[in-house]
């Protein structure tokens, strides 16, 4: 058992240094004013803006098209890391897997566990996107782990709003804000994440049950403080993770029973590379993949097509028979049965239509949608119809 | 005092005839309560900031839905402003009355509807008290977590207004980290629910944009909160140091080591008298700080970590380490610290609490600063600490009745803010901008972010009819009273538009 305080950090700069002493050098390259200008020069010109990271979740969302595109892979580094105030900020071209790396030589983590969809996905992309892993129902999503964010507005203006510490309430939660808005408000150059330790012991479990008995048990199970970081069911079994101190994990494997199992599972889960997944992609024409997410006791909706469950319940994957026509009849049977269950359902095999991806939002939260939309963007630069079509 | 609206710098609001308005709701929400005479109004004109009084032009108490929905459509209509109310425990004036304004009271708004023990969730009113839901949820082994120091009092409804914290917030978040979903009615009278028992919902993350907001951007009228189980066990050590400073590298020295405490407060040697003197809670008078430190989970790992953070204490210089023996003891230790304000309040006729937070790694230079300031201004300063999570609560002791005393406090409160700016942090970490820190607000904030943050708002709310003055400054207040203004190394620009 390694405890942090053996490791040397690599980013800190002596404590003793005092509190004017740079935390952590920057490493990596500034390239916020040309991003400032493009967008600035884009405002003048009245073009459209496509803002592209990594560019390896293009098929999350509505095709976008632009005049131009901007690139945010030149404005890459961690600009400070602190292990002890457990806070990193990244610029947003920066590498996922950078940041995560430089965490891991600390004994932390981003504990929401982004997908990556690729080895270039950017941190900007990642935020953006606002997708969290197999542990979001236990340790909280992208947004409740972004402290503060730097973004360039639709005028070109690079803004700052949060910051470095955990508690900030001072004017409106714009940093959240930005998490999962895939671009539409703005271009984010810079992030502030709080992080976590790892956990000192872990385990993966795999239980042979049917779905129903295993969402039971996961209610009862919910209902102590047991170390669970991760619930899925792959259609023949409940897959099961612990995270937590040596003496939690232990005695809550013995309780749970069952088989000890890869750790290899939750990762393939979290990029969806499990045979599961495979056959939607292989068969694109015929298979379509949804993402429901109901909340997590809901009963399996009727409908046709396989399913593996994961977030103990509450983010469901479903691979159905392609229906005809662009959102055809059976799209929206989808759509209304995951709004029955009360959810909503996401397209994640791309078809190349007017239709958003994205459930549709009731009437009156679409319009405070499209005015904010308006007031933080008015010309729409910035990855017009990525969400819905009209905005 | 600037703390008062001024429609000089705060924009004006337009005159209207209170009997026609009283008609008006009246005609269609005939049941309806409405106060108007002064001794009926009285109660409601100041909230949890007592030094700032206004009385409301009238006061709205709601008991449905369909209730506040008309209120609001006549409201608009006639281009009356809304300043709600949940308990009116703020502490930042975020719920101080406008003359010219409604005040819609939340507090009939007091039912939990549900709760459900297998989905871990409750769904209650808004102005169900913070703490009568951790009750509610106690027989099924689950509770509320975010427990800010006034849960006896403060309405669920006005924690979500303010994304309050607690002493448990490190480990277990703020009320933006528990809530699933809120119900709003708009200005226009609109219901919308943002977020949902789902995990998330298509379209924007309003709900964040919510927390916090202040009733800026509309009235909740229902919150789902997450419910969790109760830690198996929960220990409190509590460490004495002779030096400030060595308490707080202990701070970071526990957080280094991979430990992430349920709670971790630090209180300074005049808040430890104060709170032994009234709380009798056993704190050692004579150390220059204590740190408060609890582990909770299941048995054997909080053991485990009970034993690392003594030896990491030990090795930080702790003067005395001492764990609490039982549960009763434990409550003790919690007990003295939650009291902390009252019983600094006992030691002075006023005082005042300050709600900055900086990174950890500042609290040597920041509590520096702090005394200097105090010694500066001739007013006594006592500390109370989240120290896990950086909230500093300065409680600056004075006597309103002494002439000049408010002010110099006032002008103290500020400079400590300023600091926090300066060092990296923020000028609220939990009790909002309210009334109370606009102007600071122009220290923490650049022109065109103040400019962005009233976008947001007119999204909402066009015609600034929801509690206006509040939050944020326009840009006139900024120009005439922003101090110094530190953000990005700018100062302020005497050019600025008026608005
Ligand atoms: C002794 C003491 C200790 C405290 N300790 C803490 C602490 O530890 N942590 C902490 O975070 N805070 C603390 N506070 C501050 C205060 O209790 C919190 O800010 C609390 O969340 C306010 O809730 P309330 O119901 O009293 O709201 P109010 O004071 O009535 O209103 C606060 C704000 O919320 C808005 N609001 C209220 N209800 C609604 C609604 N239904 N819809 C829209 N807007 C609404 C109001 O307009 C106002 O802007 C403390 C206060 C006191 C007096």
């Amino acid at each position: 058992m390694t405890h942090l305080q053996d490791q040397q950090p690599a980013y800190t700069a002596p404590g003793e240094a005092g509190p004017d002493a740079p935390v952590a050098p920057a490493t990596g390259s500034d390239d916020s004013e040309a991003l400032c200008e493009q967008v600035t020069r884009a405002h003048a010109e009245r073009a459209t803006l496509r803002i592209v990271g990594g560019d390896t979740k293009a098929f999350y969302g509505r095709r976008v098209d632009t005049t131009q595109s901007l690139s945010t892979t030149g404005h890459h580094g961690i600009v400070h890391y602190d292990p002890v105030e457990l806070v990193a900020t990244a610029r947003a071209g920066t590498r996922l897997r950078d940041l995560e790396r430089a965490l891991a030589d600390n004994g932390q983590r981003l504990a929401f566990e982004p997908p990556y969809f690729g080895d270039d996905a950017t941190v900007g992309g990642m935020v953006a996107a606002g997708l969290s892993g197999p542990r979001r129902p236990w340790v909280g999503a992208v947004r409740d782990f972004v402290l503060g964010v730097r973004v360039i507005t639709s005028e070109g203006k690079l803004l700052r709003f949060g910051g470095e510490v955990m508690k900030n309430v001072a004017g409106y939660d714009l940093s959240r804000l930005m998490v999962g808005a895939q671009g539409t408000l703005g271009v984010l150059t810079e992030v502030s994440f709080k992080v976590l330790p790892l956990p000192q012991a872990s385990a993966c479990l795999r239980l042979e049950l049917p779905l129903p008995d295993a969402l039971d048990r996961l209610a009862a199970w919910g209902r102590e403080p047991l170390p669970i970081t991760g619930a899925a069911h792959d259609g023949e079994a409940l897959h099961i993770r612990l995270e937590g101190g040596e003496g939690s994990v232990s005695a809550t494997r013995q309780r749970l029973g069952g088989e000890l199992d890869e750790p290899l599972f939750w990762s393939q889960l979290r990029e969806l590379r499990l045979p599961f997944f495979d056959g939607a992609f292989a068969n694109a024409a015929d298979r379509t993949l949804w993402r429901l997410s109901l909340p997590a006791l809901a009963r399996t909706p009727a409908l046709d097509g396989d399913w593996l469950i994961d977030w103990g319940g509450a983010q469901r994957w479903l691979q159905s028979p392609t229906g005809s026509g662009a959102e055809g009849h059976h799209d929206i049977a989808i759509r209304e049965a995951a709004i029955a269950a009360g959810g909503h359902a996401t397209r994640i095999t791309p078809v190349d239509d007017e239709n958003s991806p994205f459930t549709p939002l009731p009437p009156v939260l679409a319009k405070y949608h499209r005015q904010l939309k308006q007031r933080l963007d008015p010309q729409g630069i910035f990855n017009p119809g990525r969400l819905y079509a009209d905005w | 005092m600037e703390l008062l609206y001024d429609e000089r710098i705060d924009g004006e609001i337009a005159d209207v005839d209170k009997s026609a308005l009283m008609a008006a709701i009246l005609a269609v929400a005939p049941q309806l309560t409405l106060l108007d005479r002064e001794e009926d109004l009285r109660p409601f004109e100041c909230d949890g900031l007592s030094a700032y009084r206004v009385l409301p032009m009238l006061v709205a108490m709601p008991a449905t839905l369909a209730e506040v929905e008309a209120l609001m459509r006549v409201c608009y209509e006639h281009a009356v402003p809304v300043v709600t109310r949940g308990a009116g425990t703020g502490l930042s004036g975020g719920a101080l009355p406008l003359e010219k304004g409604v005040l819609l009271v939340m507090s009939r708004f007091n039912k939990i509807l549900s709760v459900d023990a297998d989905a871990r969730i409750a769904r209650v009113q808004p102005g169900v008290r913070n703490l009568a839901i951790s009750e509610a949820a106690a027989p099924y082994g689950l509770y509320y977590a975010p427990d800010p120091s006034s849960q006896i009092a403060c309405s669920i409804g006005g924690n979500v207004a303010e994304n309050a914290g607690g002493v448990h917030c490190l480990k277990y978040g703020l009320t933006v980290h528990n809530v699933l979903s809120v119900d709003i009615v708009t200005i226009e009278g609109e219901r919308m629910t943002l977020g949902g028992e789902s995990l998330d919902t298509p379209g924007y993350d309003l709900l964040a944009l919510f927390m916090g907001s202040e009733g800026m951007l509309g009235v909740i009228t229902e919150v789902t909160v997450r419910l969790l189980p109760k830690p198996e066990v929960a220990k409190v050590l509590m460490a004495c140091f002779d030096d400030v400073e060595l308490a707080g590298k202990a701070v970071g020295d526990i957080i280094a080591a991979g430990c992430i405490p349920g709670g971790l407060e630090m209180m300074d040697n005049l808040a430890i008298r104060a709170a032994e003197d009234f709380i009798h809670a056993g704190y050692p008078v004579e150390a220059q700080a204590i740190l408060l430190c609890e582990l909770d989970g299941v048995e054997a790992d909080v053991q485990a970590d009970c034993e690392r953070v003594r030896d990491l204490l030990e090795a930080a210089g702790a003067t005395q380490i001492q764990l609490a023996r039982d549960d009763a003891e434990r409550q003790l230790f919690w007990a003295g610290r939650k009291a902390a304000f009252p019983a600094v309040g006992r030691m002075s006729p006023d005082y005042y609490c300050i709600d900055g937070t900086i990174p950890r790694r500042e609290l040597p230079r920041v509590l520096k600063g702090i005394n200097d300031l105090s010694a500066h201004y001739g007013l006594r300063v006592a500390n109370v600490f989240h120290a896990g999570d950086g909230n500093l609560h300065p409680l600056i002791l004075f006597d309103a009745n002494q002439p000049g005393e408010l002010e110099a406090t006032e002008a103290l409160g500020g400079k400590i803010l300023e600091l926090c700016v300066e060092a990296g942090g923020s000028i609220t970490g939990e009790h909002g901008v309210g009334r109370e820190k606009l102007n600071q607000m122009c220290t923490q904030f650049a022109a065109d972010e103040i400019t962005l943050f009233h976008a947001v708002k007119s999204a909402f709310d066009e015609r600034r009819l929801l509690n206006p003055g509040k939050n944020i400054p326009t840009l006139a207040r900024c120009a005439e009273f922003g101090a110094m203004h530190v953000h990005h190394g700018e100062l302020p620009h005497p050019e600025l538009p008026r608005f």
